[in-house]
């Protein structure tokens, strides 16, 4: 993009030494090594604002930035039977899990959440890759269920963030029964004729694309993001054949009539808003900030309309 | 630049004549030509009149496959907002032939399904020149059961020379992704609409006309079998394609004696694509009105509103 972005921050960067570098101000971008500072990554959703490289986004933050004003109720998920096989391999199951929560400092692989993303109420889940690679076990599978329950107790749309390597190897055949679990989740939802997004993102594989990512009444994925069920490994080395560029991408996948969209994160709110009210008929979101709690009634945008509870204000000004 | 038509040519000649007195007129001060322009002008209008006041049914498929008229990208374009294009058929590819996806017609929230012919050289071969494979019928389907699912109507507009007779599209089973289209719209509970904005041509048209309302432009078609190709089989003579227009009664104005077509509009003087503004209107203006006519039938009556009218036709001959 610019000079200074790839000369003058690799330049500054290298006036520190490697331990004095302060590792929470700039990372680099995997897509074009620019280093980016950590704030303006937040900003902007962790997409270099270089090559618009897709970066992973935490749930919360992900959350964070999606809900109206940044507010999110989390829906809680029942605990499963922890560590049900005794797993060991080089680690116990039950330290890699501690590792993964310290790591990340959440609980398990998935966020359950509601709240209102252009004043149109939603149920949300998202996966974490960065905890054990958003690996789909028991709890995914609840998290997953409980976020149908909760979309279909509420009435709402589920929205759901998918992004795992696969399920997870240490729950064994418990992990495989997820796969018809969540179609279960999946389901309940259609029973409801309520609308199931399902948003792709970095990367979607495995048991996870074969089960609920993939019966989305609306899919949609991040650019780049890597969404297959066997992985590009497993297959060069099952046909010994190198596979061509972009293959299993977000954009191959579009092409070959999986998606109905490849959306860039910034405009992926947006978006989701759109289609949700879109596909539950409702009028188009009023955007702009809330009106004020005593404006008057005719002011009042058409969303209005229909019986609705007072939303909680966001903590900045609510005025431009 | 205006493309004329091969019996519009003595047309564009006096059009022609005019411009050039005109631009003449602009360089030099001493030729007053505006009164002789004018007089051009008004021949120009005359002959216009005359060229389009009985259109023969060949010239109507040559207007209807006019390469300036609105195509279904310039409808979902100019009369639909938040237009989220779907995409894919979930199993092979997506095809370009077929848009559509979810957008308001006015604030109500709707599915438009189209054929897509395409611009110029490039988008017409993206485009495939509108001819569907089985996978754009596929992908009409789905997005005609999304509309089914959350009650949205649902507008086709067709235009299409007819299914794509490839190889391809023949194992991948391009007759059966046509009937299953068919059957769809049959089994809607939904407000299905359709115009034929141009070429509804055959089996490829049928798929996503069988509505409950069909309207066609004025000088739009719709045929089982192209002129050229009826007139090859028939006549064993391409050549003797207006002989084969006319046989085939492939005219709105026809198609409405024969109750196929529910509603003719208006085109202006010489064409859509002499005034597409006016010709886009004129169709969002129908679709509005059949949308609002019909939603106040239930689901029910929707379904045996279309079965009752399918069943009937033919009932109704020309002279009727
Ligand atoms: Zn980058």
């Amino acid at each position: 993009m610019n000079w200074i972005s790839n000369y003058v921050r690799p330049r500054i960067n290298s006036l520190f030494s490697r331990r004095e570098m302060p590792e929470n101000l700039w990372s680099k971008c995997e897509g074009c090594g620019t280093m980016l500072f950590h704030r303006e990554l937040t900003d902007n959703l962790h997409v270099c604002s270089n090559c618009s490289h897709h970066m992973p986004i935490s749930p919360r933050k992900r959350f964070h930035a999606l809900f109206d004003g940044g507010v999110f109720a989390e829906v809680p998920v029942p605990a499963p039977n922890a560590d049900p096989l005794h797993f060991r391999d080089q680690k116990k199951y039950p330290d890699r899990m501690r590792a993964a929560q310290k790591a990340t400092g959440e609980k398990e692989a998935m966020l359950v959440a509601e709240g209102e993303i252009g004043r149109t109420p939603i149920v949300a889940a998202a996966q974490d890759f960065s905890f054990m690679g958003g690996s789909m076990g028991m709890y995914v599978g609840n998290a997953i269920i409980a976020a149908a329950q909760r979309a279909v107790k509420l009435k709402r749309p589920l929205i759901l963030f998918s992004a795992a390597g696969g399920a997870r190897m240490q729950e064994g055949i418990l992990s495989l029964m997820q796969m018809p679990r969540t179609t279960v989740a999946v389901e309940m939802l259609r029973e409801a004729d309520l609308p199931y997004i399902v948003v792709l993102t970095h990367p979607t594989t495995g048991g996870v694309t074969a089960s609920y990512a993939m019966l989305g009444d609306v899919h949609i994925a991040e650019p780049g993001a890597l969404i297959c069920f066997a992985g590009p490994r497993v297959i060069e080395q099952t046909i010994r054949e190198k596979l061509p560029e972009g293959f299993q991408r977000a954009e191959y996948l579009l092409d070959h009539g999986m998606l109905d969209r490849v959306t860039d994160r910034r405009a992926l709110r947006d978006e989701l808003i759109s289609i949700t009210r879109m596909l539950l008929g409702e009028p188009p979101a009023v955007s702009g900030d809330l009106p004020k709690p005593e404006a008057p009634a005719a002011e009042a945008p058409k969303a209005d309309a229909k019986e609705r509870k007072p939303k909680p204000q966001p903590d900045k000004s609510a005025e431009p | 630049m205006q493309n004329y038509l091969e019996f519009e040519k003595p047309l564009a000649e006096i059009e022609g004549k005019a411009e050039e007195l005109r631009a003449m007129a602009r360089t030099s001060e001493e030729t007053d030509v505006s009164k002789e322009a004018e007089a051009l002008d008004r021949k120009a209008a005359d002959m216009l009149r005359d060229l389009y006041k009985d259109l023969s049914p060949w010239r109507k498929c040559q207007v209807a496959r006019h390469p300036d008229r609105p195509h279904c990208k310039d409808y979902i374009d100019a009369l639909f907002t938040e237009y989220t294009p779907l995409a894919g058929d979930r199993n092979f590819a997506d095809d370009h032939a077929v848009m559509g996806g979810l957008a308001r017609l006015g604030d109500r929230p709707v599915m438009v399904i189209g054929h897509e012919k395409g611009h110029d050289t490039k988008t017409r071969i993206e485009r495939n020149f509108g001819m569907a494979r089985p996978e754009g019928y596929r992908k009409a389907i789905r997005l005609m059961d999304l509309a089914q699912r959350f009650k949205l109507p649902v507008v086709t507009l067709v235009d299409t020379p007819g299914a794509y007779p490839g190889k391809g599209a023949e194992e991948r089973g391009q007759s059966e992704a046509i009937a299953r289209s068919t059957q769809k719209c049959l089994q809607l509970g939904v407000p299905l609409v359709t115009v034929i904005i141009g070429e509804g041509g055959s089996g490829g048209a049928v798929a996503f006309a069988t509505a409950n309302r069909v309207a066609m432009l004025e000088h739009s078609v719709y045929s089982v079998i192209s002129p050229e190709g009826c007139a090859s089989i028939l006549w064993k003579d391409a050549d003797k394609m207006r002989e084969a227009a006319e046989a085939l009664r492939l005219t709105a104005q026809d198609l409405a004696k024969l109750g196929v077509a529910d509603r003719v509009i208006p085109e202006p003087l010489g064409g859509a694509q002499r005034d597409r503004h006016a010709t886009v209107a004129a169709v969002g203006k129908a679709l509005a009105e059949m949308i609002v006519e019909l939603e106040k039938k239930t689901p029910e009556q929707l379904v045996d509103d279309r079965r009752k009218k399918f069943l009937d036709l033919g009932s109704k001959g020309l002279a009727a």
